[in-house]
C-alpha cells in the first residue's frame, strides 16, 4: 500500500454503489465534506512549481513492478472470490476488498485500498530533456513551455490583414447577406481565433481575410503636361488654416505672378507674403524661370500666402529631380502646416486666456 | 458527486497532452515517473573526436561567415540608427560614429568587426552541440525570435523572466538540468528600459553572452557586444536571419565532418575513420 496523506492527488475513493452498510451512507456525507476539505489543503495543488516537484521518489522500474504486482494480485482476488479474472473490474475489486477486510473506520484513507498504481502514486512530470541534456521543447527555458507554446500562435499574417467586408463576402458566397448575418459571421470568426489550436484551421481563416495595403507616404509626383505651344506646365494645390489655393506653373516664363487676375504686388502689399511666394523658387534657384497663375480663397492674407507657397512647391515637383525633391522635403516646403485655430473653452475667455483673477 | 469529479480530474492528468502542431515533443509531458538515462561519459575520447572538435579552431573564419553580410546590408537594414543623444549610455560612446540632428549614429565598421566575432563564436558553439538561448523582451519581435529559434533547433525565451531561471535552475526545472551554453540577446533591455536580468545572471553563471546593444544599453556585462539598432523590424529580421544561417551552417558542417570521419551519431558504436 502506497503513500497516503495530503500529497496524493487521488484520494482513496469508495464507489458506494452497492453499499449496504448503513453507517457507510451516514458517514459518506461526512466523508464527502472531508474529501472536499482535503482537496483544498492538498499540498500538490498549493505547490507553485508543478514541474520540479522535488526529487523523483518513484523510479520507472519501481512503478512497473507495482503495476505487475497489482495485475497479478487482481487475478488472485478474482480467483478467491470465485469470479472470472478476465472481466474483473475496479468496482468488483472494491467490493471484494470491502467484503474480505471489513473496516469500521470512518476515515476513507485509513480503509484498506487496492487500486492501480497510477492512481495511487502522485503524478510526476517526465524529464524534459534527452540523454545529452538538450531539452525537447524549444520553449523549455521559459519554465512554462506548454502554456507559452499555446501563446505562440503561428497565424502571424493576422497582423497586416482585415476581415472581408460585407460586399466581398456576398461576392464570395453569391448570396445576399443582411447586416445582422454579417455581424454574426465576424463574431464567429473572432471566437474561432480566440480558441487554442486555431492555428490548425489557419487556411480556413485566411480565406476570409484580405491583406491591407501599406500606405506609402511618398510624394506622388505628377508627370509634366504640355500645352499646344509645347510649353511645359503643371498644377498644384495647397491649404493653410482655412485658405485654399491652386497654382498653374508654366515653364520658360519671366517670373510673372498673377493671383485671382491681379498682380501679386497689388494682391499682397505686405513684403512677408510676397517672400513666402518667392521662397520655393528662390530655394531651388529658379526665380525667373516660371510664370504663375494662382487662384486663392478663404482665410486671411498670411494663410493665403502659406497656401500658395505649398501649392507652388507641389507644382514644382514635376520639374525637379529626385535629389531636389528630397532637399525640398527636408527644407519643410512639402509639409502642410497642420496648425488651426484652437477652440475656445468654457470657463475661459479664449482658447488659453483665463478670466481675470480677482483676489476677493 | 465529488468522487466523479475527482476521477475525471485524474483522467485528465493521465493523458499526455498534445503540444501545438509544428513543434515536436518526443518526450511524454506527463507520466508517473521517468528516470533520466544519462550517457556514460566517454573517458576514452578518440583522436577522431578530438580532431573534429579542434579542426575549426585552426582557421580564423572556418565557417566563412564574412560572406553572409556586408556593410551595405547593415546600412539598408538601418542598423546604424541609435536613439536620441539624451538617451545615450556613457559606455556606448566608443561605439558611436557621431550624432546627427540629435540622433546617435552607430559606427558600422566597428559593428562589422563585432558581428563577425559574435557570429563566429555562435557558430563554434553550435558546431560543438551547445545549447543556444535567444532572449528578447520586445513584444514586437517575440514571434520572430521564437520562430528563428524553432527553425534552427535552438531555444528561445521572449516571455516574462522568472527570477531564478538560471541561478536557481535545479529548483525551477528539476535536478540535472543542463543550462544554456550561450545566450543571444536580441535586445538587452526589458520592457521598462532597464537591463535585462538575464545579462547579469548569465555573467553570474559563467555563461557567455552575445548581445545587440543599442545606444541606450550597457555593454559592459555582455561578452560579445554587437553595437546596433534593436528597434527597427528590418534590423531585427536581419539579425535573426544571420543567426539562423550561422547556426544551420555550423550544424551542417558538424554532420558533414562526422560523416566524413566515419563517425556514426552518438549512442551507437563508433566506426573506424
Amino acid at each position: 500500500m502506497a503513500a497516503s496523506g495530503g500529497r496524493t492527488v487521488g484520494s482513496f475513493l469508495w464507489k458506494c454503489g452497492n453499499c449496504c452498510f448503513n453507517f457507510n451512507t451516514v458517514s459518506s456525507n461526512l466523508t464527502r465534506q472531508v474529501l472536499s476539505r482535503q482537496l483544498c489543503v492538498s499540498a500538490v495543488l498549493h505547490r507553485k512549481n508543478l514541474a520540479a516537484a522535488g526529487p523523483e521518489k518513484f523510479s520507472e522500474e519501481f512503478i512497473k513492478k507495482q503495476v505487475e504486482e497489482f495485475n497479478i494480485g487482481k487475478r488472485h482476488l478474482a480467483n478467491m472470490m470465485g469470479e472470472d479474472p478476465e472481466t474483473f473490474t475496479q468496482g468488483d475489486i472494491n467490493r471484494s476488498i470491502a467484503y474480505l477486510f471489513p473496516s469500521g473506520l470512518f476515515d476513507k484513507k485509513a480503509k484498506p485500498l487496492m487500486k492501480h498504481p497510477d492512481e495511487v502514486f502522485p503524478k510526476q512530470r517526465a524529464v524534459q530533456w534527452g540523454a545529452d541534456g538538450r531539452p525537447f521543447h524549444f520553449l523549455f527555458y521559459t519554465g512554462k513551455q506548454s502554456y507559452y507554446s499555446l501563446m505562440h500562435v503561428s497565424t502571424g499574417s493576422l497582423v497586416g490583414s482585415r476581415w472581408l467586408l460585407k460586399e466581398e463576402l456576398e461576392e464570395l458566397l453569391v448570396e445576399t447577406i443582411s447586416e445582422h448575418d454579417y455581424a454574426r459571421f465576424i463574431q464567429l470568426m473572432e471566437r474561432l481565433l480566440s480558441l487554442p489550436y486555431c492555428s490548425v484551421e489557419e487556411d480556413f481563416v485566411q480565406r476570409y481575410r484580405r491583406q491591407l495595403e501599406i500606405q506609402s507616404s511618398k510624394q506622388q509626383v505628377q508627370p509634366l503636361q504640355y500645352d499646344q505651344h509645347g510649353v511645359a506646365y503643371s498644377t498644384g494645390d495647397g491649404r493653410r488654416k482655412t485658405a485654399t489655393g491652386t497654382v498653374l506653373l508654366r515653364d520658360s516664363g519671366s517670373g510673372s505672378i498673377s493671383i485671382n487676375g491681379t498682380n501679386y504686388v497689388h494682391y499682397f502689399p505686405v513684403l512677408q507674403d510676397r517672400e513666402q511666394l518667392m521662397f520655393p523658387l528662390h530655394f531651388m534657384g529658379v526665380l525667373g524661370r516660371f510664370d504663375m497663375q494662382c487662384s486663392v480663397s478663404g482665410g486671411g492674407h498670411s494663410s493665403q500666402a502659406g497656401a500658395l507657397r505649398l501649392a507652388i512647391s507641389r507644382a514644382m515637383l514635376s520639374f525637379l529631380s529626385e535629389g531636389q525633391v528630397e532637399t525640398m522635403r527636408q527644407a519643410g516646403l512639402l509639409t502642410p502646416d497642420p496648425r488651426i485655430k484652437e477652440r475656445k473653452k468654457p470657463g475661459q475667455e479664449g482658447a488659453r486666456r483665463k478670466f481675470t483673477w480677482k483676489k476677493r | 458527486m465529488a468522487a466523479g469529479v475527482l476521477t475525471k480530474g485524474l483522467c485528465g492528468f493521465r493523458q499526455p497532452r498534445i503540444v501545438a502542431a509544428g513543434y515536436s515533443c518526443s518526450g511524454p509531458l506527463y507520466a508517473t515517473a521517468t528516470a533520466v538515462k544519462t550517457l556514460p561519459l566517454q573517458t576514452d575520447s578518440t583522436a577522431v573526436t578530438d580532431k573534429i572538435q579542434n579542426l575549426p579552431l585552426e582557421t580564423p573564419d572556418f565557417f566563412h561567415l564574412s560572406e553572409l553580410f556586408s556593410l551595405k546590408d547593415l546600412f539598408d537594414a538601418r542598423v546604424h540608427l541609435g536613439h536620441k543623444k539624451g538617451c545615450r549610455h556613457r559606455l556606448m560612446e566608443p561605439y558611436l560614429f557621431g550624432s546627427r540632428l540629435g540622433q546617435d549614429i552607430i559606427d558600422l565598421d566597428q559593428t562589422m568587426a563585432h558581428l563577425q566575432s559574435a557570429l563566429n563564436f555562435t557558430a563554434h558553439i553550435a558546431y560543438r552541440g551547445g545549447i543556444i538561448l535567444f532572449v528578447s523582451r520586445r513584444r514586437q519581435f517575440g514571434h520572430v525570435v521564437e520562430s528563428t529559434a524553432g527553425d534552427c533547433g535552438e531555444y528561445a525565451h521572449t516571455r516574462y523572466w522568472q527570477g531564478g531561471l538560471l541561478t536557481n535552475a535545479p529548483i525551477q526545472y528539476g535536478s540535472g538540468v543542463r543550462l544554456p551554453d550561450l545566450i543571444v540577446f536580441l535586445s538587452t533591455l526589458n520592457n521598462v528600459f532597464q537591463q535585462h536580468v538575464g545579462v547579469r545572471d548569465a555573467a553570474k553563471m559563467n555563461i557567455p553572452t552575445v548581445g545587440v546593444v543599442d545606444s541606450n544599453c550597457n555593454p559592459s556585462l555582455v561578452t560579445y557586444p554587437v553595437p546596433g539598432n534593436d528597434d527597427t523590424p528590418a534590423a531585427m529580421e536581419l539579425y535573426c536571419r544571420l543567426f539562423k544561417m550561422t547556426i544551420n551552417r555550423a550544424k551542417d558542417k558538424r554532420r558533414q565532418m562526422e560523416l566524413l570521419q566515419g563517425l556514426s551519431p552518438p549512442g551507437l558504436t563508433q566506426g573506424s575513420s
